[in-house]
């Protein structure tokens, strides 16, 4: 017998253990091949045999060496149940199961000595979600008829862009009698209310950041939807930043400011304005900490872009010399403003938090009329990379956040001058047309997603779990990873066409949601179309209660 | 459902007119209340055309303290008629002790202020005398404003005109523009206020229909002007929006269709004056209507116009004779005060134009 060890690790401290069944694998490998992980492998296992060759049973034994897939011990390769030694076997004989018993949480903080960092999502808990606490309630009928999903028309359009006070316009009444504008207003772009998340180039793979880019063109140019993509901290490639398509893109800029040296470059050769620019403060998976990408994941091409050698590359988490608001305003703002000659609107991007309604008033009552959206991102969202703390524990719901800075702004009779965009969970049941509508009826103008696009590419993370290794670069679905062998498991095309799809039914949906109660354009702010079957959440969000 | 109605003629027309206008469309409404604005006044107003004649309904002491307060604050009575009721058992009304049409000179230091000053003391006066009178129901204050008398109440049509004596045609109680509603509020609490047509500043407006982004409307309203309080009803959303789009902003009227129902963003690109009307739609985003409705309003100059919404799902038809015209939303109304007419020239407006009629009874339509 072995010496006992209490400290070894063994599967059953892992949040994984694989289910192996040697009577109907054939030893053909895949699983083991496939595993980015390296979470399994082939090894060989002494068994003993009893059996009798004789008419009256005369037991003998024998042993024999057999080839099997064991689970590795390891707390460095351990499973993330992602399942695709699953979906590779032909043969049903391996699967990973879930480890309520798992001391992972402990032991992998003993073993480093540090912080645990990883990917995904919040994983705490599993609680049912405001949104889904909320129906839209006030239907059109009798007096004031619904609209019909497939005959009406609908104007499902949200701004990006500062609007101005009504008397604030620049008009004058000519002689005809008519209003003309003379003088040039801040920049508005009328969007599709959903845009798609800022995700770097870095942060996923090239071929994923490809293939939304290419969804987004697509919804564009033939499906007569004008989706935005964000493209995140770190860089553009310079053949789009010189392309006709850069009208689709809304680039950013964070702490780290990479990337912007290339597109700086760049701007001399543009055909295009870019459709805005998007300066990250905060995040809501992560507030509070700068981005992070793993030296893993810093592949050349990513260093060509980013103009970085291959090293963990962290975007600190403030903006260098931005100590308050009104310098941000002062001279962020003014700065892309001015670089793309007030053509260009410019939006914030914050985490939500309890101060959003501080912020969000600073920047409303800003007399330049220069911050062009207020990107709201809460707890929910998702990251590429981050300490598991702030992932779970830090940051805040979104919902209530985005009631609060809408009647925030009713109070002031400011609503709709700074265009508010609400992201973090959105789409987590996988029905985002639902989530985006209810929240555009408590205030939204739009919002925004990212992890959602992901799992339209196959992403098998989740919230209890599984996967959520896209800080590691070894993402098994190519997503989330730059290692060449991986990025070739996704194929480009079908995710871009599955965004596309997505987009097409999301769009009949957000219809179909318009015309029970009789709105051909967005009811921003409509909360009396709402109502919750919670008291709580009917309070705080100051919509009908019902049950 | 609501039915509204509108008359503009060249002659002083009296009430009677307005209710006969009303009647027959009596299946299209409940039959629950009766309201009128009537502009270009007439009759015992005619000579007082200039100073503001304050349309009240209230109890002896709500009368009392408004008196006083408008007493206080300078303004002299000029002239005072309390309509001859006729209160017969078994009439369905809900009447008040005192209905009272009084017309006052301005106060003493205003007679050299500006036309604006004058009216906003006007404004000013109507919402403090409305507060005042508010508790206990003491009164409603309808209207302040030179040129112009308002009557509203809870109860049969028939049975308030015959309370009223409005059946019988005089020259006392005249207009030459009359909006006139049959309907109380039946989404919201039934109360006086909640009726319309809307009077504020010269501007009248009444509806038939919905307005689905009312609470839009509202909570931006609020902070626009402190003339817009009440919101009673969803229809006085269009009021204010009207008020804020001729008057605050100065725009045309033609200007206050591209806000309500402002054209779908596909349109707008076609347009040479597109730039105008994204400015618009962007800033006055929360003031866009939705719902199906007809709105008949009235300026100060007493232009009488109408709009639809913008699927055009409530009726409106407009017929005219040489010295008349009138809107209606069932043709049976205009039958009845036009018997005569060629309903060949009949105007069926469209879900895109404003349909306007000035003093001298030109008929023009604009189309968005
Ligand atoms: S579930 Fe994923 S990580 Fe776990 S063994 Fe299978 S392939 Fe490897
Ligand atoms: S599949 Fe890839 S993107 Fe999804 S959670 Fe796993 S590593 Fe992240």
């Amino acid at each position: 017998m072995e010496t006992m060890n209490v400290q070894s690790v063994t599967p059953n401290d892992m949040p994984w253990k694989i289910r192996y069944d040697a009577s109907r694998c054939t030893l053909c490998g895949s699983c083991v091949a496939a595993c980015s992980f390296r979470a399994i492998e082939c090894k060989v296992e002494r068994r003993r045999m009893v059996f009798s060759e004789t008419e009256l049973p005369e037991p003998k034994q024998r042993f024999s060496a057999v080839p099997v897939i064991r689970q590795v011990k390891s707390i460095k390769h351990y499973c993330r149940g992602c399942g695709i030694c699953e979906k590779v076997c032909p043969n049903e004989a391996i699967r990973p199961e879930r480890n309520i018993d798992t001391r992972h949480p402990v032991l992998i903080r003993c073993l480093h000595g540090e912080a645990i960092k990883r990917g995904g999502r919040k994983n705490l808990e599993a609680v049912m979600r405001t949104l889904d606490k909320i129906r839209v309630a006030r239907i059109s009928q009798m007096t004031d008829p619904s609209l019909d999903a497939q005959r009406h028309s609908f104007d499902l359009l949200a701004p990006f862009g500062r609007i101005l006070p009504p008397k604030k316009l620049p008009m004058g009444v000519t002689p005809e009698g008519l209003l003309e504008v003379n003088r040039q207003t801040p920049p508005v772009r009328w969007v599709y209310p959903v845009i798609i998340g800022d995700m770097s180039i870095g942060a996923l793979s090239w071929r994923m950041w490809e293939a939304v880019a290419m969804a987004t063109a697509y919804l564009n140019e033939e499906c007569g939807l004008p989706v935005r993509m964000c493209s995140g901290e770190g860089g553009v490639p310079v053949r789009l930043l010189k392309s006709k398509y850069l009208k689709y893109m809304i680039l950013q800029i964070a702490s780290g400011h990479f990337g912007w040296n290339r597109i700086a470059k760049a701007m001399p050769h543009m055909i295009e304005d870019p459709a805005g620019i998007l300066i990250k403060i905060g995040q809501g998976a992560k507030p509070g900490d700068g981005g992070l990408l793993m030296a893993a994941k810093v592949a050349e091409h990513i260093q060509a872009i980013r103009g970085v050698p291959k090293a963990d590359l962290l975007s600190p988490p403030n903006h260098q010399g931005l100590y308050s608001i009104e310098e941000s305003v002062q001279k962020m703002f003014l700065s892309f403003n001015a670089a793309f000659k007030f053509r260009v609107p410019v939006a914030i991007k914050v985490a939500a938090s309890a101060t959003s309604v501080s912020v969000f008033n600073n920047l409303v009552r800003d007399p330049y009329n220069i911050v062009g959206g207020f990107f709201l991102d809460g707890i929910d969202g998702g990251t590429g990379a981050a300490h598991e703390v702030s992932l779970d524990h830090t940051g805040h719901p979104i919902v209530s956040k985005l009631r609060d800075c809408y009647l925030a702004a009713v109070a002031q009779g400011r609503q709709g001058q700074i265009p508010l965009w609400a992201a973090g969970g959105l789409g987590k049941t996988g029905d985002l047309a639902a989530d985006a509508f209810k929240m555009i009826c408590l205030g939204a103008n739009g919002v925004f997603t990212g992890k959602l696009i992901l799992q339209m590419a196959g992403c098998v993370g989740n919230e209890m779990g599984r996967c959520n290794a896209c800080n590691t670069g070894m993402c098994p679905v190519g997503i989330t990873t730059q290692e060449p062998a991986l990025v070739h498991r996704l194929d480009v095309e079908r995710v871009a066409q599955n965004i596309v799809n997505y987009f097409l039914a999301m769009d009949q949906e957000l219809k179909k949601l318009m015309a029970p109660i009789g709105n051909s354009s967005l009811p921003v702010g409509r909360a009396d179309a709402l109502a919750a079957i919670d008291r709580g959440v009917a309070e705080k969000l100051q919509i009908q209660y019902v049950c | 459902m609501c039915r509204i109605g509108a008359i503009k003629s060249r002659n002083f027309v009296h009430p009677s007119q307005a209710l006969l206008l009303m009647q027959s469309q009596q299946k299209g409404h409940d039959n629950s209340g009766f309201a009128m604005v009537m502009h270009d006044l007439g009759g015992i107003f005619a000579h007082h055309k200039h100073l503001p004649t304050l349309s009240m309904a209230c109890t002896d002491e709500g009368l009392k303290l408004a008196e006083d307060m408008l007493h206080a604050a300078g303004f002299q009575r000029v002239l005072q008629w309390v309509p001859e009721t006729n209160p017969q058992p078994g009439l369905d009304i809900n009447a008040m002790p005192n209905y009272v049409f009084e017309t006052f000179d301005y106060p003493k230091y205003f007679k050299s202020a500006t036309q604006q000053e004058k009216e906003n003391l006007l404004l000013d006066m109507r919402l403090k005398l409305r507060a005042a009178l508010e508790k206990d129901e003491q009164g409603f204050v309808y209207s302040f404003w030179p040129d112009v008398a308002t009557l509203k109440e809870i109860g049969d049509p028939r049975d308030i005109g015959t309370y009223f004596n409005l059946h019988e045609p005089d020259g006392k109680f005249t207009a030459r523009v009359i909006t006139a509603q049959c309907r109380q509020n039946t989404n919201y609490d039934i109360v006086r206020y909640a009726a319309h047509p809307f009077f504020l500043q010269g501007y009248t407006a009444l509806a038939n229909g919905e307005n689905t982004f009312y609470l839009k409307n509202v909570e931006f309203q609020r902070k626009l002007h402190p003339g817009y309080i009440g919101f009673e009803s969803d229809s006085q959303c269009f009021l204010y929006t009207l008020h804020y789009v001729h008057r605050e902003l100065g725009w045309p009227l033609s200007y206050y269709k591209h806000v309500i129902t402002p054209l779908p963003f596909e349109e707008l690109e076609q347009r040479d004056d597109r730039e105008t009307l994204l400015a618009i739609r962007q800033s006055l985003a929360h003031l866009e209507i939705n719902g199906p409705n007809t709105i008949i309003g009235v300026l100060p100059d007493s232009t009488l116009f109408t709009c639809c919404d913008a699927k055009k799902l409530r009726p409106i038809v407009i017929g005219r004779t040489e010295d008349t015209v009138v809107f209606s939303s069932e043709v049976c109304g205009i039958n009845e005060v036009l018997p005569d007419r060629d309903w060949e020239c009949d105007i069926y407006p469209n879900e895109r134009e404003i349909v306007t009629v000035g003093n001298e009874l030109e008929v023009q339509r604009w189309k968005q």
